[in-house]
């Protein structure tokens, strides 16, 4: 029987998107050694930005794109154990309670997703206004860990400050979260800008990211995914690979490829163009982990 | 350092033969020395005005910063400098830009629906 992972690797071959990112040598050897626990395979999906509230000519489909997304995603042949949202659930408005409306309608929303779990993040647009206030009320808390099948996965918040910090507290939280296991556990951190300068003048980067970097480069199976950028982008810092998922509301131009970030304009002839979602197949025992970038409707792109 | 003992300082620097050294000193003194050239600048949500700043190479700049709504920030990431602008203060942020060209900057403390919005550029003349 062709397993899921064979799957994607087939629908690389033949030439859908499928990238794979991780330790792949390294794994081998350890597995070879016979190291290391017997972890099960997973997979997991991304959803990002869907900017709930947001109306204008970038996206005519405002009102329709995250739940188009949402039965995308529960038509997949087999769910996913759990889907993480990366941040920007909502677009910001200075009104507490169009805020918190905005919230609801979102969260209600989400709730129509057929999956055990849904892990929540904050994108500056839901949290910097108020320093997370609204968004602590309906989604919980901002920073947070939790394990799954041998990964460990950390969501970390750089939106809460408006000045785009993690801070000194929760930089000494994840210092001591990770202390607490092994050198070489499979940790994944999920977060919502990214933690390297991808291009500051755009703010596309995390004021202490820096920081977060030094601490992550001490174990040597680390992933990164995050959000924020509106599009597919991949990164290595060193062993640590950066993967940016799509949005659910615009696409953004690529990174500093023009003066000004400003969305690219729909096209009625492609609706939903650069719109999207993805599954992350985990191998844990690799740290390895297999990229499928699937369009707003049912196209793998 | 004051003027005579620089003077001093080159002149054993020239001695020395350190003629590349003593160039460089010379102009950075000169830089220094130089009037400032000074330009205020409004920040409002979701703007700079001015927006476009026009500047001479080789001279030092203050730009004055009054906010008038937000704690805005000032970053320029090819000069390295940032500055958050609280409201009700005059905030002088002192650029030094030795090369002519076209410097970007934003507002890199989320301020709101337009946030991405808010960014300019200072040209810097020959």
């Amino acid at each position: 029987m062709t397993t899921r992972r064979e799957l994607m690797k087939l629908a690389a071959l033949g030439g859908g998107a499928v990238y794979i990112s991780g330790l792949a040598g390294r794994a081998a050897a350890a597995t070879a050694k016979g190291a290391g626990p017997a972890y099960d395979d997973f997979y997991f999906v991304q959803l990002s930005d869907s900017h709930w509230g947001f109306s204008g000519p970038p996206n005519p489909d405002a009102k329709n794109t995250l739940r188009k997304a949402v039965a995308t995603v529960n038509a997949l042949e087999k769910p996913p154990e759990f889907i993480v949202f990366t941040g920007d659930l909502t677009h910001t408005t200075d009104d507490p309670a169009e805020r918190r409306r905005r919230m609801a309608e979102f969260r209600d929303i989400a709730a129509g997703l057929k999956v055990k779990q849904v892990r929540f993040m904050p994108g500056e647009h839901d949290a910097s206004l108020d320093r997370g206030a609204a968004y602590k009320e309906f989604f919980g808390d901002t920073f947070y860990s939790f394990d799954h099948k041998g990964v460990h996965f950390v969501a970390v918040d750089n939106v809460s400050d408006p000045g785009a910090r993690i801070g000194d507290e929760q930089l000494a939280w994840i210092k001591d979260d990770l202390a607490k296991r092994p050198k070489d556990s499979p940790i994944v951190v999920l977060t919502h800008r990214p933690l390297f300068d991808l291009v500051p003048k755009w703010d596309w980067a995390t004021r202490d990211g820096a920081q977060a970097m030094d601490i992550l480069m001490q174990y040597p199976k680390v992933t990164v995914f995050y959000g924020h950028i509106h599009q597919e982008h991949h990164h290595m810092t060193g062993h640590i690979a950066h993967h940016s998922a799509k949005s659910l509301i615009f696409p953004l131009p690529a990174p500093g490829s023009q003066p000004e970030r400003k969305p690219l304009p729909w096209d009625p002839a492609q609706p939903n163009r650069g719109l999207g979602f993805r599954e992350v197949e985990a191998e844990p025992v690799a740290a390895q982990y297999s990229i499928q970038e699937f369009g707003v409707t049912r196209a793998r792109t | 350092m004051s003027a005579p003992t620089r003077r001093m300082w080159l002149a054993r620097a020239a001695g020395l033969g350190a003629l590349p050294l003593l160039a460089l000193l010379g102009r950075r003194a000169a830089f220094a020395e130089a009037e400032p050239q000074v330009v205020k600048v409004t920040a409002q949500r979701f703007r700079y005005t001015p927006s476009e700043i026009r500047v001479k190479a080789g001279r030092p700049v203050v730009l004055e910063f009054t906010s008038v709504d937000f704690v805005h920030g000032f970053n320029m990431p090819d000069l390295s400098v940032r500055a958050d602008l609280p409201p009700g203060v005059v905030t002088r942020v002192r650029l030094s830009p030795a090369k002519p060209g076209v410097y970007d900057f934003l507002c890199d403390n989320f301020c709101g629906d337009g946030h991405e919005e808010m960014h300019g550029r200072m040209v810097v003349e020959a």
